[in-house]
């Protein structure tokens, strides 16, 4: 892990400016997600002030920053509670794919066989299909045991993601599997269990940063896609930026364009922001990690070869 | 040397090939699987206490024995008893899961690259702890003392300056250090060490050595050392055991070996060793030709198509005439190729091991001189010694060898020769 962020700090020229800027940007809106509570003026699920409803989609101004929608709410607080919907369900889904898809991968990678196969095939099947489609089934499904929350929005984005880190880690398994480190633990003694956590989880899970932040942003196009749809989450069950897109485009059509303008640039902003850090990490960090850590296994010229060829 | 020496280590009949699987095509087509032979019928005996030198060209099979020996790789026949002090004989070659983890905690391995054979995500400390976490034996004080006594052992001292250190660290040396030290934590009855110093600089190798040799009397170990490198084997071993494409072709006490070498592939070896005088240096000359293909060793004896003595009965056939016209033409013009080669026809049939193998295609009698024309170019080529006949057959010739022998291992002197010359 060290040296993953060493090499963050260690990039240079055009992929450091494009790092950069995706940080700067995406910490701000952490910044916003962090602080919802105190920056925005009402909660994300408040209509009504000492009893009186908010106006109905009043254009912008100095009570209403952004204007107010035609569910009554504040778009500015919408916005900002969004920024921590949005944040939540990242963050969830991608420690909960992660959780799965990597000691999958691992064990996939090195018990290898008809267990590989099964799950490699399965795998695939599942990341055949077109991610949106999955996440809208997913979502169906756990609608009726979770609801239409935070939780049961981040489960069916892990379903598409999982795939991607299994594929990942049970690749560079394969490989790495091949290691002498690897027979030098079997040759120590060491149970597959114990080859697994010990030898080869801190070697193949190096890929997995990169290959996360690069799936933040889509993770996060895929949720504004559901709540769009409006499979997504609920209105009054926290903020969410594509649910919001969609009420708001009739009014759009109307000429109002207040409540599909801010939760649109927000959106925009944060998966360019996620992308420019996933970009930047790619073209930065992995190949260097690549080298550093993923060694391919070669096996040594023998000298007298050497000689021989000389 | 005592009279009788103890052996701690017994190989049977050892044979580990390995399944090379094809193309998807070649699989459809059933030409599938290919078998290598990397070990083809092995005996050996490892006395306790002993330095046994294991020495082959590359792909010779050195190190797939060694890893047989641990268990690491599966036998494919035979087998490998170990002499436990305390508990009798134990077939390694037949042990599994949790018998065979056990086993490591006696027989232990060094490997030819260190800096493959640490975890890279490990620290110095942990690595070489590491097997005794494994094995349960020391935890917190006490596996930090007994790691640092280990390193202290192996020459990393001060310890400290080490223990947090990642393989990245570490010189080649040192890595090869930390590895022995890992090895040598479980205070096991035998050291297999796979070529432990050839990926090391020349300026390391000696002290590498000489770090093995003071643990061994420390330790009361039995090594296998396994090398490409006579003159370091010289140096190190007791007993030497020569391969050859999975066999072992000449087995016997360093100095006997050395002083006397009786296998012809022993001889070219020896030769090929490099003067250490640099003035002197001469280039190695390693036995002619290529090192046949394991998947398909030659017939008789698997060094006959390199071997400068070779008699009539050492496996003559149809791959080594195919050899010799080609180096035949090697030394012709472009148009004698031209010609020549419409005269012998096709010659891929001859690939396949056959001692009654037919050649030409442009009239028995023309193919007939070829042939005494390339046997006047080089009279002194052991081929034509296997020839029993040659026949007219069609508009080519059948050239009938004489069948060979496989030639086993057999005394000769204080050491063993596999050598039909040695009978
Ligand atoms: N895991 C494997 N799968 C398939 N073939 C193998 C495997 N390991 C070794 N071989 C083959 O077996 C033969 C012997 O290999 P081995 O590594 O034992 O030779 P070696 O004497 O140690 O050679 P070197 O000096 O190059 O290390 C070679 O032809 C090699 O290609
Ligand atoms: S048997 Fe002896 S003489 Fe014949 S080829 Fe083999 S090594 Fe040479
Ligand atoms: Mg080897």
């Amino acid at each position: 892990m060290g040296s993953f962020f060493r090499g963050i700090w260690n990039t240079k020229g055009q992929a450091r400016w494009i790092l950069l800027v995706g940080v700067v940007i995406t910490l701000v809106f952490i910044v916003f997600a962090v602080l919802a509570p105190w920056v925005a003026p009402y909660d994300f699920n408040q209509t009504k002030l000492d009893g009186a409803k908010l106006p109905k989609l009043a254009p912008p101004s100095g009570t209403y920053w952004f204007g107010t929608n035609d569910q009554f709410y504040d778009i500015y607080s919408r916005v900002v509670w969004g920024a921590r919907t949005a944040l939540e369900v990242i963050v969830l889904s991608l420690v909960i794919s992660i959780v799965i898809g990597v000691p999958l991968g691992i064990a996939s990678g090195f018990i290898g066989g008809w267990f590989d196969r099964i799950l490699v095939f399965v795998n695939d099947a599942i990341y055949s299909l077109p991610s949106l489609l999955l996440a809208i089934v997913f979502s169906f499904l756990l609608r009726g045991p979770l609801g239409g929350g935070v939780t049961a929005a981040a489960l069916s984005i892990t379903a598409v993601y999982i795939p991607q880190y299994f594929r990942v880690v049970r690749n560079t398994t394969v490989s790495a599997r091949e290691a002498t480190y690897v027979e030098a633990a079997r040759a120590l003694g060491a149970k597959p269990f114990t080859i697994m956590r010990k030898y080869l989880f801190g070697n193949v899970v190096q890929s997995v940063p990169v290959l996360g932040t690069l799936n933040a942003a889509d993770a996060l196009g895929t949720l504004a896609a559901l709540g769009f749809l409006g499979f997504g989450i609920q209105p009054n069950e926290a903020s969410e930026w594509g649910y919001d897109l969609s009420r708001a485009l009739d009014d759009a059509q109307a000429g109002t364009w207040w409540p599909t303008l801010f939760p649109g640039l927000a959106l925009i902003l944060l998966i360019t922001a996620l992308t420019l850090v996933g970009e930047g990490l790619n073209e930065t960090a992995n190949p260097a990690l690549r080298r550093r850590r993923l060694r391919p296994v070669v096996f040594p010229r023998r000298e007298q070869d050497e000689e021989r060829t000389r | 040397m005592p009279t009788k020496p103890e052996p701690v280590l017994d190989i049977r009949d050892l044979v580990v090939h390995f399944q090379l699987q094809g193309g998807a095509l070649s699989r459809l087509l059933g030409l599938g699987v290919r078998t290598v032979k990397a070990v083809d019928g092995v005996n050996l005996t490892l006395a306790r206490g002993e330095v046994l030198g294991v020495v082959g060209e590359s792909g010779s099979g050195k190190t797939t024995l060694g890893r047989a020996l641990l268990g690491l790789v599966a036998t494919t026949d035979g087998e490998v008893v170990y002499h436990d002090r305390e508990r009798g004989e134990r077939r390694v070659s037949h042990m599994r899961g949790r018998e065979l983890r056990q086993l490591r905690t006696d027989l232990q391995m060094v490997f030819q690259d260190p800096h493959a054979a640490l975890n890279p995500s490990m620290t110095i400390e942990e690595a070489v702890g590491h097997p005794l976490v494994i094995h349960g034996i020391a935890k917190g004080d006490e596996l930090r003392r007994r790691v640092g006594e280990a390193l202290e052992r192996v020459g990393l001292a001060p310890v400290e300056r080490f223990l947090s250190k990642y393989p990245s660290d570490l010189s080649g040396g040192q890595k090869q250090r930390a590895v022995i030290a890992r090895a040598i934590i479980l205070d096991p009855e035998v050291l297999v060490a796979d070529e432990p110093v050839s990926m090391l600089d020349m300026s390391v190798r000696a002290k590498i050595l000489q770090l093995m040799l003071d643990l061994k009397t420390d330790l009361g170990l039995t090594y296998v050392y396994i090398t490409h490198d006579l003159a370091s084997a010289k140096y190190f071993c007791d007993r030497i055991a020569i391969m050859y494409l999975g066999r072992v072709v000449e087995v016997g006490p360093t100095e006997e070996v050395f002083a006397n070498p009786r296998h012809p592939y022993t001889k070219a070896l020896l030769k090929a060793i490099p003067e250490p005088d640099p003035e002197r240096m001469v280039p190695r000359d390693l036995p002619r030709g290529e090192i046949p293909d394991a998947a398909v060793p030659p017939l008789g004896c698997s060094f006959h198509p390199r071997c400068p003595e070779a008699t009539s009965i050492c496996g003559w056939e149809s791959r080594d005439l195919r050899a010799l016209i080609e180096e035949h033409w090697t030394r012709g013009s472009a148009e004698t190729y031209a010609r020549e080669r419409d005269l012998v026809g096709d010659l891929e049939h001859l690939d396949r091991p056959d001692t009654r193998p037919r050649v030409g295609a442009g009239g028995a009698l023309e193919v007939r001189g070829l042939l005494a024309e390339m046997r006047a170019e080089d009279p002194d080529e052991p081929l034509w010694l296997g020839v029993d006949a040659i026949d007219d057959d069609g508009d080519g010739v059948r050239v009938s060898f004489h069948p060979g022998e496989d030639p086993q291992l057999r005394a000769a002197g204080d050491v063993d020769v596999a050598c039909v010359l040695y009978p």
